[in-house]
């Protein structure tokens, strides 16, 4: 199979993904969407090491992975806090750090 | 000229300057605790200096005359590559004259102010200024070399502040410090410049390599220094135009306008000019400049003091004019360095002897200063009359009193230089005949008018001996320097000395200069001493008013530099706030005006930034594209 079809798959990902960060006001999904954007760009790096014959990609795929995972963790830290403060998840409700 | 080193009492040089300057670092710095015996310190180190100068003029004369330039290397003070300028000092015939002047009439003044100042609270302070005064001028005449010579400069120039607002709770006296000290720095500015361009001509500043290779310097570079050293010399001598400060000194004690703005400080600037004899010889235009200056001021001088109702500043323009007198000596050239030398000598003794006559008038006049407010004095002030005639007669130069000698050898010289600058000199020495004779009358002659509540008596011992002393110097110093010290001859080897033959034999000139001094004191005893005195002074002619403002000095410094550098200030202060100011808060109103609209960007909505962040790296990544294409 042609590797730059794991290319256009990537990019259509993330284009999902960063729409869903922009549209979607619920916490949870918009970290889901974000997750979907990480996921994507692992699946580019990776599609590009196979391009390339090297593991660079590959290396960098797992990376990703990892600091996705302590994201994760800290992220819905901050989100179930946020939820018990103000009984709300929608991103646009926290507000108050602004000019 | 060889320069000996300095071996037996010579090696001791250094003392002159240490003992006083010990006594006013003694003086200064313990405090309270000297205020009962600090006084007396500050005579006796005064004192032993004058012994120890008395001692080595013994031990000079018995020198041959080409061994009399003893140095002494004291310290190595400046030390670069192949410039080196030593804290050495150098004894030779011009410096002795001076360090006995200064040792002597300074010990003479300290022991009279031990009686005019007993009453003052802060006398210990005073003593110490006296004897820091002493030591600076004693350095100024002693250093081997121009830049030392500039520290002793300052020293006086500061010693002589100090002394002037010694009073400073008195506004007028505050400032007339303040004017002193400002108008010496322009003075010094020139003397400056004078030690920059030697350094950069000769590359030392040493008296024996500038006068050694002084001819071979460019005769502009030689009037420029001439110039310069003019100028510092103007500073400090209140010479014109830089004479207004010397008026407003008197607002310090009569002691210091004795030392400092009579016999010795003022003079300083004679000594510079002719320690640089050399130069001026090899530089006629700065040479002619001298003797145009001192005819300016030796006429300014007299004039102000015939109108002067102020005993002290009366004799504050006498001593203008009389400096004037040497000035115009020293400009004269070797014929006239010796004569100002020796006017120098005699009139720093009978004009200290007639300053502290004057303080010994106001001290039995409650301090009143108003000559209008004299009169008949010599009959309860008898040693202070007699002393303050003797004075008064070797001022005005009636043989055989000291200023007679002197000044007729300087307008004998003038005589011989040219028929115009001896008339002048003359009419001059005309005009002194006139107001010294006004004091006189104002002062001990006529009718008492004076106040109700004054009752003149003579003043104590410790005032009248130092007086005294001064009066016979006045009387005998001028014959005593002149055949039994053969002044020509000792100073000879340092500022040269030669003599032109003049048209008529040198009595015409005596008998003339008599004559000319005579009819002024004459023309002074019918207006003053025949005629009574009115107490308020009559409004006088156009003349008389503008003596009484000092000759419109201070005007003319307000209207030529003060009001334009107010005027200038000013200027600076509209363009700080106007250009300066309104540049910088005009960027920084820019700066925060911006902000406070690109703040409103920050709204807080967290899909308002994702959006700008993929806006963002959208733009990047077609920026890239592009570029690539």
């Amino acid at each position: 199979m042609n590797p730059t079809n794991y290319v256009i798959l990537a990019s259509v990902l993330f284009s999902i993904g960063a729409i869903g960060v922009l549209v979607r006001r619920n916490a949870i999904i918009v970290f889901m969407s974000v997750e979907l954007m990480l996921n994507a760009a692992n699946l580019a790096f990776v599609a590009f090491a196979r391009m390339n014959g090297n593991l660079d990609g590959q290396t960098v795929a797992f990376f990703v992975m990892v600091v996705a995972a302590a994201e994760v963790v800290v992220g819905l830290a901050i989100i179930v806090t946020v939820f018990r403060t103000r009984q709300s998840a929608s991103i646009d409700e926290p507000n108050l750090l602004k000019y | 000229m060889t320069v000996m080193p300095a071996e037996g009492i010579f090696s001791l040089m250094w003392l002159l300057i240490a003992l006083p300057l010990a006594g006013a670092a003694i003086l200064l710095f313990t405090g309270r605790r000297s205020n009962s015996w600090g006084p007396y310190l500050g005579v006796l180190t005064v004192t032993a200096s004058a012994v120890l100068g008395v001692l080595m003029l013994i031990n000079m004369m018995d020198l041959p005359a080409e061994e009399r330039t003893i140095s002494q290397v004291a310290y190595q003070w400046v030390f670069v590559g192949d410039f080196s300028v030593d804290l050495a000092f150098q004894l030779d015939q011009l410096s002795m004259v001076f360090v006995l002047l200064i040792t002597i009439v300074g010990a003479l003044i300290h022991i009279y102010s031990l009686g005019y100042m007993s009453h003052d609270p802060d006398r210990r302070k005073f003593f110490g200024y006296l004897n820091l005064f002493v030591a600076a001028m004693l350095l100024l005449v002693l250093a081997n070399n121009y830049l030392l010579l500039y520290v002793g400069w300052e020293g006086v120039g500061l010693a002589s502040y100090l002394l002037i607002s010694f009073w400073q709770y008195k506004p007028s006296a505050a400032a007339a410090g303040k004017k002193a000290f400002i108008i010496n720095r322009v003075g010094d500015v020139g003397l400056s410049l004078a030690i920059m361009l030697m350094f950069v001509t000769f590359g030392s500043v040493n008296f024996s390599d500038v006068f050694g290779s002084a001819t071979n310097a460019s005769e502009g570079t030689l009037t420029a220094l001439g110039l310069l050293l003019l100028l510092a010399a103007a500073g400090k001598s209140a010479q014109f135009p830089l004479q207004a400060w010397l008026l407003d000194a008197m607002e310090g004690p009569t002691p210091v306008s004795a030392l400092i703005h009579a016999a010795t400080m003022v003079t300083a600037g004679v000594y510079l000019i002719a320690r640089s004899n050399v130069i001026y010889n090899n530089a006629e235009i700065a040479a002619t400049v001298v003797v145009i200056v001192a005819l300016i001021t030796v006429f300014m001088g007299a004039i102000i003091g015939s109108a002067k109702d102020d005993i002290k500043k009366a004799l504050a323009g006498s001593t203008m004019s009389q400096i004037g007198y040497m000035m115009l000596a020293v400009g004269l050239g070797p014929i006239g360095y010796v004569f100002a030398i020796f006017h120098l000598l005699t009139h720093g003794v009978f004009k200290a002897g007639l300053f502290l006559g004057a303080g010994s008038v106001m001290h039995g006049m409650n301090d009143d200063v108003n000559m209008r407010r004299y009169g008949a004095l010599r009959g309860v002030m008898v040693i202070t009359f007699i002393t303050f005639m003797a004075g008064y007669l070797a001022i005005i130069g009636i043989p055989p009193f000291s200023g007679f000698w002197s000044k007729d050898e300087i307008i004998h010289a003038a005589f011989e230089q040219n028929l115009f600058i001896g008339l002048a000199a003359v009419a001059a020495a005309g005009i002194t005949g006139f107001y010294m004779t006004r004091m006189i009358a104002m002062t001990f002659f006529g009718k008492k008018r004076w106040e109700d509540d004054v009752h003149p008596h003579e003043s104590p011992k410790v005032m009248t001996i130092p007086l005294i002393v001064l009066a016979l110097g006045s009387t005998f110093l001028g014959m005593a320097l002149l055949f039994w010290g053969d002044i020509e001859s000792w100073l000879e080897p340092v500022v040269g000395f030669e003599s032109e033959p003049t048209p008529l034999p040198s009595s015409v000139y005596i008998v003339f200069t008599l004559v000319v001094v005579i009819i002024g004191a004459i023309i002074g005893w019918i207006s003053y001493g025949r005629r009574e005195v009115p107490e308020v002074a009559p409004a006088g002619n156009w003349l008389t008013r503008a003596a009484r403002k000092d000759l419109y000095g201070d005007a003319v410094n307000h209207a030529l530099v003060v009001a334009p550098t107010n005027y200038a200030a000013r200027l600076l202060v509209w363009f700080d706030n106007k250009a300066v100011d309104g540049f910088v808060n005009g960027s920084a109103a820019v700066v925060g005006g911006l902000s406070g609209r690109m703040r409103r960007t920050q709204s807080g909505f967290i899909r308002t930034y994702a959006l700008s962040m993929v806006g963002g790296a959208v733009l990047v990544i077609a920026a890239l594209v592009l570029v690539r294409i």
